[in-house]
């Protein structure tokens, strides 16, 4: 990555580019207004009466031999995300091209040919292995049920797939409860690579991983990507691996992208509000700073529930920058700086989008007694700067006092038992 | 903490010579899985103490023998299908009781009320086909005599405090409905239900994003301030072990390489391994985006275990010390100063120089 060391204050208008130069690489994804809505039934005739809003309309796409991240707190829609773009779960609506192709509603079996350029590595290793067959036959299975036959032989390919992900021969013949919990996320990370699939969904790939072998993953899906031009979309909620690992980066909150930018750009200035805190929060391993809180922003107040979404931009209840525009109109997410997208309608770092609104709503006000000192200053600082008015905004803001009211129970919307969702899990991927 | 723990102590002889002080003591500890390509010994002779009111971290890299040691200390190898092919040896000492030999009876009723696990897995230690907060409310009610509707309430508020949205709600639902962060946060209510004297908490945050990551380990640090208890934290997240450790345990091939206070560890750190740790973190506070340095190499085998020091075929300082002693003499834990213990064939004075001269430098 060759970003320039860019300045906040960066007056160049705020006309849309064309990407970065190192973003000209082709599309391999394209994600248009994806939603992935479950319903919520209930009584005896299940009615559908309400729907949790898992991811609510989303736009992206993914380059060919890029690292996309997507980042946000959990239950925000990600791992619904990746099984939606990989077909494993049906959208409520939207599209997903892959490579130039509709595959929105392609069937099972349209599909089953994909399956081996698509692959996903799943959040829960333990429930997407299946607990009667060993590790030799879970990681050969790709290569039996595509009917693919690697240079050297199944067994020998596998061996050396498990070695790559840092586990031995030794471990080829037994089950997956015989293994650690790291042990078992990378067989998932071994029978995703095995047929050198064109896109990898991983959903928290490595989170189970001591940073030792985390490095070791790391570096190995990096010289894959080098090798064999893979395409990575990684869901992590790690900030300092996603970093790491990510050309660029997808924040979500609440089912939506809130920004969307160029990996060092996001790290070095954030512009949704929302990610500011999200990267602040993050622990450094060092002992003496601990328990230095004020450099954080502690995100208060609920996470408002997916079934009713806040009106407006959805961060509003928690945002310690929420005007009045804010809970009326959502704002859309544009390319504000180059490489760099977000909705908002004050970003931070930026020009304010909707300077005429000034008024803070109370919640935000709250908000604000846990903005942490350091990023009270510097808001100071930014304030004077532009000279807008808003530490005059003493009138009483409306009450945003929208309290979500989802109104039914949530009851077992469908009835798919563990159990059967491993043999979908293991079938979809080994298909 | 001053055992030097004998090795090849027979596995399975019990030798309480004496009731330690200590609130949680394991002396000696060994579970061995015999398998068909070998026996695997997954932990094999580890030792460790805990004070009330304290939290001691467990670190070391995968497949070294965390779990499998916080699962002994709960008494769970024993138990089903597990139970089959487990040796087990050495002692546990919880609050004056001896957990290793005692009757799988004696360990369940301990189990849940004075010692409670966040397991590694969440779907493994939950029920598919019952709902959430069934699940909760059975946990409470098989250690306090109250209604279902006294539990549901104590269920909702569990799943409140770890900051799951509209809990009145989300308690009637599956597993399945959960994402991954909300069902490592159910079981961790799960496992708080019943404010635990002891609780083992292993990789409590690995799903959860920051901000949850916070409130959990305030809630953690709530339990210990509300009820003495002690913690043991598997992570191998050391931002999470700065923040909330007392005390670091490091594993090497189901062994203790290193232990001492955090501050000191992290500052002074003495084993190869340790500097190993520390240097492939992935850290937000560095500008550097090369590669991350892993240890090289590839985990010991458990079966056969490297001679010598386990961590020699990996070891970039094997040859300094004399003699070969690496490869031949297993190095035991030796004290480094007060508390703090490691164990390497290197001299200090060696150690002290590689660290402040080649590793500190480039952390
Ligand atoms: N039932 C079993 N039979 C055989 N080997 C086992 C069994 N259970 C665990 N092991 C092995 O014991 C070793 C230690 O496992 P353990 O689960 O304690 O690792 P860990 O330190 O918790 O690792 P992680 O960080 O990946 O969770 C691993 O190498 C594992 O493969
Ligand atoms: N099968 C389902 N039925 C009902 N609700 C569901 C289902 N699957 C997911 N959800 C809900 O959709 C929302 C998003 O879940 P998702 O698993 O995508 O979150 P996530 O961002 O991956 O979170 P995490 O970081 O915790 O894994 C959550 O509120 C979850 O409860
Ligand atoms: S300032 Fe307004 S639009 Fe921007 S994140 Fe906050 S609430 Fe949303
Ligand atoms: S004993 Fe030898 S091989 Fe083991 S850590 Fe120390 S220097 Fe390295
Ligand atoms: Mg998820
Ligand atoms: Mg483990």
């Amino acid at each position: 990555m060759s970003e320039t060391n860019k300045t906040e204050s960066a007056p160049e208008a705020a006309i849309p580019h064309q990407a970065s130069a190192p973003g000209e690489r082709e599309v391999l994804l394209k994600v248009e207004g994806l939603q992935k809505h479950f319903p919520i039934k209930k009584g005896i005739l299940q009615r559908q009466v309400a729907a949790v809003k898992a991811v609510d309309g989303i736009d992206f796409e993914v380059r060919k031999g890029e690292t996309l991240g997507v980042v946000g707190e959990s239950g925000c829609g990600k791992s619904t995300m990746g099984r939606v773009i990989t077909r494993l779960q049906d959208p409520t609506g939207g599209s997903i091209h892959f490579e130039g192709q509709d595959i929105t509603k392609l069937s099972t079996g349209k599909m089953r040919p994909l399956r081996r350029d698509i692959q996903m590595i799943f959040q829960d290793p333990y429930g997407s292995l299946n607990p009667r067959h060993t590790i030799g036959s879970i990681v050969s299975a790709p290569f039996r049920l595509q009917g693919v036959e690697p240079e050297g032989g199944v067994k020998k390919e596998v061996q050396r797939l498990l070695e790559l992900v840092g586990l031995s021969p030794e471990h080829y013949n037994r089950y997956p409860h015989e293994f650690s919990g790291g042990q078992r996320q990378r067989i998932g990370i071994a029978r995703a690579l095995a047929l050198k699939p064109k896109l990898v969904v991983a959903d928290e790939p490595v989170s189970a991983l001591d940073v030792s072998i985390q490095a070791q993953v790391v570096n190995l899906m990096d010289d894959l990507q080098q090798e064999l031009g893979l395409t990575y979309v990684i869901i992590a909620h790690d900030l300092s691996v996603v970093r790491h690992v990510s050309d660029r980066v997808a924040v979500m909150y609440l089912g939506k992208i809130v920004e969307f930018a160029d990996s060092s750009k996001l790290y070095e200035s954030p512009m949704h509000p929302y990610t500011k805190a999200l990267m602040s929060a993050v622990p450094v391993p060092d002992p003496k700073r601990r328990g230095q809180k004020n450099e954080r922003i502690l995100l208060r107040g609920d996470v408002p529930s997916p079934i009713a979404p806040p009106s407006g931009c959805r961060f509003h209840t928690r945002c310690w920058k929420a005007t009045q525009i804010c809970k009326t109109t959502e704002p859309p997410l544009l390319e504000l700086r180059p490489g760099q997208r977000v909705a908002c309608h004050h970003p931070e770092n930026f020009a304010d989008q909707a300077p005429q609104d000034v008024v803070l709503l109370s919640a935000a006000k709250e908000a604000v007694d846990l903005v942490g000192s350091a990023v009270l200053a510097e808001e100071a600082k930014q304030a004077q700067a532009s000279a807008a008015a808003e530490t005059a905004s003493e009138e009483p803001a409306a009450a945003a006092e929208e309290t979500v009211t989802a109104e039914e129970t949530v009851s077992a919307e469908e009835t798919v038992s563990a159990e059967e969702t491993v043999a979908e899990n293991q079938e979809s991927t080994d298909k | 903490m001053t055992e030097l723990n004998k090795t090849g102590a027979a596995v399975g002889e019990p030798t309480a010579a004496h009731r330690p002080e200590a609130f949680l003591e394991v002396r000696d500890l060994k579970v061995h899985f015999p398998t068909d390509d070998g026996i695997v010994k997954s932990v094999d002779g580890l030792s460790f103490s805990l004070e009330k009111g304290k939290t001691l971290a467990i670190v070391g890299e995968s497949g070294s023998g965390k779990s499998v040691t916080s699962l002994a200390v709960m008494g769970l190898h024993r138990l089903g299908a597990r139970g089959k092919n487990v040796r087990m040896g050495g002692e546990i000492w919880l609050d004056g009781k001896e957990l290793v030999n005692a009757s799988p009876d004696e360990v369940r009723r301990l189990r849940g009320r004075e010692m409670a696990m966040i397991f590694q897995d969440p779907l493994s230690a939950m029920h598919p086909y019952y709902k959430i907060g069934d699940q909760i409310v059975e946990a409470y009610r098989v250690h306090n005599n109250v209604s279902k509707k006294v539990a549901r309430k104590r269920a909702i508020e569990m799943l409140d405090r770890v900051g799951i949205p509209e809990p009145a709600k989300r308690v009637d639902g599956y597993p399945h409905e959960f994402s991954g962060g909300m069902r490592q946060r159910a079981m961790i209510a799960m496992a708080l239900v019943n404010n635990p004297e002891l609780l083992i908490a292993d990789e409590p945050t690995t799903a959860l994003d920051v901000t949850v990551q916070a409130q959990i380990l305030d809630l953690i640090r709530d339990l210990q301030k509300e009820f003495g208890s002690a913690v043991i934290m598997i992570t191998h997240d050391l931002g999470v072990v700065a923040e909330i450790a007392d005390d670091v345990l490091v594993m090497y091939g189901g062994r203790c390489v290193e232990r001492g206070p955090a501050d000191e560890v992290f500052e002074q750190p003495q084993h190869p391994y340790t500097w190993g740790l520390l240097g492939s973190m992935p850290r937000i506070d560095r500008e550097t985006s090369e590669r991350l340095i892993p240890v090289k190499g590839s985990p010991p085998s458990l079966i056969n275990v490297p001679s010598g020091c386990a961590f020699h075929p990996r070891c970039p300082y094997a040859d300094l010390p004399k003699g070969n002693v690496t490869r031949t003499v297993r190095p035991e834990l030796q004290q480094v100063d007060g508390g703090h213990f490691s164990a390497c064939h290197l001299s200090p004075e060696d150690r002290t120089r590689i660290w402040t001269e080649e590793i500190a430098p480039k952390l």
